[in-house]
């Protein structure tokens, strides 16, 4: 952990003193890492809880029913778990690319085309054995995802397209194309004032982890997480990524095949992506409707920079935003808060977050700080 | 504040929690006190949809002995699941009223076989017989309140020209602008009603042009079937034409331009159903109706409302009350593209299934479904 947290703050540029290699230097450089992520989010909630005083209500009862909804019982967890999932697979989407100094932002078309292939793929395949449709919907969903953020990064590394706003505005297409195939070609006649597709059957549903209600979403999402860290950091691969994303001219005269490397990361991400849209089918809807865009890829835009595009940090960022939505609910029930509070305290999380990367550096060690 | 050590010590006791929770199961919470939860999807002062469900849960908050606890913005996905799961296990809810259409496949299908002891009540008239019995879903004829508005909208159009914002082409919005053009043409035969698709239930920057080009085109009375009406009944109204408000009552937005509106009855209904339960003969699994059974109910008439539009929307309603009732749809209709959609001499009453596959738009409709 020591050494890979070191490694991510490098990559994240900060501003430590890299050249020292004392062992104390390096050592410091890792509990920042940690420490000031930490004191971000406590100063995050202590806004909150001003601003929550301003509406008359105990901040101490905030924090009490957000622990509570989020973590404080078994179905809090499960609760928090099963949103957590989706959000760990479309942050990929923002955070490999941003290896390579890409801002794609468009995770949700990735996620709504994953979602229709895999569809697709589950419906021509009716009648074979679940095990060949599900692994046919994954390769589909991937596939789909991969392709469409692909694209981004094709039109960005071929035609000098604007990486960020093109995948933008991709999400709108992927939403066009999805409600069009949904209420005309895909349509199951029989969903009148619902239009959907057919159903993929509840033979070929995923369904959860055994013991649990949290689908295999999550498992697929820790996977492709703990996949994604070794690739960035321990492989020729992944360094030749960080190169590029580094300096991508000194990487072009070291001879790195840029274009490849692009489209390559490009295709990983969307298909993470597109992974959480066949998850959101073959788990939860069972079929392809206008409810599958329901945000998580803009959300894994927001984990992910939290987690400082670290794939491996990924994990613990989602977990707490799925339990911070998981708690929303307890707080409009219990404190009479609006929805929109929660995304207040997303809103003051990031500012915290993204303020707090002056501070690496700059720290006289640990002190006084907690 | 020291998060880190918070979060640390509350994680321990999660885990403890979780394995408590896990040796004990769901509990049946059957308290002296019933607990009813209420699911909204989008914001519940919408001056819409979710609003006129929330006026109905307002209904049951006065009823002594009922706690009702409320969500707001939940999505049509397992967040919704999870709500219910919530509201359950935290709130000990017994009674649950998911009311968004597209909550009820898979999710509350899934949770009513999961809690087989508690009800769920759902608005959308989706329930068939091969649904779990402790699931119900109700539904009204809110196109007998289109009726009359289109009555009052045709007598006051000076142009002839009405205008309809509407969400999407599927059934039970095609049968709403239907109703409300034939209301309108059965006062005033030249009258047409210029219908413009937004393409999905909240769009407020659609519904606004929407508006405004259909005012720019001569009409001169609006009305809507989207989920928040507030922005079409501003605009038109600053714009200086005349509105019907639907889902609730939108007055006090417009006082001056709002002549009447489709609402529904919620307040009424719900603690009908309340009273059923008590009673011990519970809701019925699929319940429906219109103006007679208190379902849906009429905007009491805006000062611009003539005295001859009062008389034929007051007839009218008297018609919609009676023992026989009144169809809208009757034989011999004919839809924009010249079409006998409906036979001579087979009337179509409220309840006829046939009225549910709707896809067509009446003669005097200018637009298309597709």
């Amino acid at each position: 952990m020591t050494s890979e947290a070191a490694d991510s703050a490098e990559t994240v540029g900060a501003v430590a003193p890299a050249a020292d290699p004392g062992f104390v230097q390096r050592y410091g450089g890792t509990i920042e890492y940690v420490l000031i992520p930490i004191a971000a989010l406590a100063g995050a909630l202590a806004v909150f809880g001003i601003f929550v005083m301003l509406f008359g209500k105990n901040p101490l009862d905030l924090y009490f029913y957000m622990y509570y909804g989020a973590f404080g019982t078994w179905f809090s967890w499960q609760n928090t778990l099963t949103r957590a999932a989706p959000l760990i697979l479309t942050a990929l989407c923002t955070a490999l690319p941003a290896q390579l100094g890409m801002v794609i932002i468009g995770g949700e078309g990735a996620l709504l085309i994953g979602a229709l292939s895999a569809t697709s793929a589950a419906l021509l395949l009716q009648g074979m054995p679940p095990l060949v449709v599900q692994i046919a919907m994954v390769i589909a969903g991937v596939a789909g995802g991969g392709l469409w953020i692909m694209l981004a990064g094709a039109l960005r590394q071929y035609r000098g397209v604007n990486e960020t706003i093109s995948s933008l505005l991709l999400v709108y297409i992927a939403l066009a194309i999805l409600n069009h195939l949904v209420e005309g070609m895909m349509r199951d006649p029989a969903s009148l004032n619902k239009p959907s597709t057919r159903e993929i059957g509840a033979a070929n549903m995923i369904g959860s982890i055994p013991g649990t209600d949290v689908h295999w979403g999550l498992v697929f999402g820790l996977i492709a997480a703990v996949a994604a860290y070794i690739l960035i950091y321990h492989t020729v691969f992944g360094f030749a990524a960080r190169v590029a994303g580094g300096n991508i001219r000194a990487a072009k005269i070291v001879g790195l095949g840029v274009s490849k490397l692009i489209l390559t990361i490009c295709f990983l991400a969307g298909g993470a992506a597109g992974l959480a849209g066949m998850v959101e089918v073959a788990a939860v809807q069972g079929r392809t409707n206008a409810n599958i865009a329901a945000g998580y890829g803009f959300t894994g835009i927001l984990v992910a920079f939290l987690a400082r595009q670290n794939p491996l940090a990924i994990i613990p960022v989602a977990i707490l935003l799925g339990g911070i939505s998981a708690s929303g609910g307890l707080l409009q029930r219990r404190l009479g808060l609006p929805d929109a509070s929660v995304l207040v305290l997303q809103g003051i999380i990031f500012v915290f977050v993204l303020a707090s990367d002056a501070l690496y550096g700059r720290i006289g060690f640990l002190k006084g700080k907690s | 504040m020291d998060f880190g050590r918070i979060s640390r010590r509350h994680l321990l006791q999660g885990g403890a929690a979780l394995t408590l929770g896990a040796a004990a199961g769901v509990r049946p919470a059957f308290a002296a006190d019933t607990t009813i939860g209420f699911i909204y999807v989008g914001s519940r002062d919408d001056y819409g949809y979710n609003q006129a469900h929330a006026q109905g849960a307002a209904a049951l908050k006065k009823i002594p002995g009922l706690k009702v606890v409320e969500e707001e913005k939940v999505a049509e996905t397992d967040a919704v699941e999870k709500t219910i799961e919530s509201m359950i296990n935290l709130d000990g809810a017994t009674l649950i009223f998911p009311t968004s259409f597209g909550y009820y496949n898979p999710h509350i299908i899934k949770m009513a076989n999961k809690f087989p002891k508690l009800h769920f009540e759902h608005c959308g008239g989706l329930w068939t017989d091969k649904d779990p019995k402790n699931a119900g879903s109700y539904f009204g004829y809110i196109d007998e309140a289109q009726y009359i508005s289109g009555i009052v909208a045709g007598l006051t159009s000076k142009s002839g020209k009405l205008g309809f914002v509407a969400a999407k082409p599927i059934p039970q919005v095609l049968r709403n602008i239907n109703a409300f053009a034939l209301g309108a043409k059965s006062v005033n035969p030249k009258a047409t009603t210029q219908v413009i698709f937004t393409g999905d239930w909240s769009m407020p920057v659609k519904e606004a042009e929407a508006t405004n080009s259909l005012i720019d085109q001569g009409v001169d009375v609006l009305t809507c079937h989207v989920d928040g009406p507030k922005t079409m009944v501003e605009n038109a109204a600053r714009r200086g034409a005349f509105v019907c408000g639907y889902h609730t009552n939108q007055s006090a937005l417009a006082p001056k331009a709002y002549l009447t509106g489709a609402e529904w009855n919620w307040e009424a209904l719900y603690p009908k159903f309340v009273k059923m339960i008590a009673a011990g003969e519970g809701i019925p699994n699929f319940y429906r109706g219109g103006l007679k059974e208190e379902i849906v109910k009429v905007s009491a008439y805006g000062e611009a409302v003539s005295a001859e539009a009062r008389k034929a929307a007051d007839d009218a309603k008297a018609k919609f009350l009676s023992a026989d009732g009144f169809a809208i749809f009757k034989g011999g209709l004919v839809d924009n593209k010249g079409k006998t959609v409906i036979a001579a001499g087979t009337d179509r009453g409220q309840k006829d299934p046939e009225l549910e596959k709707m896809d067509y738009l009446v003669e005097g409709v200018i637009g298309a479904t597709a």
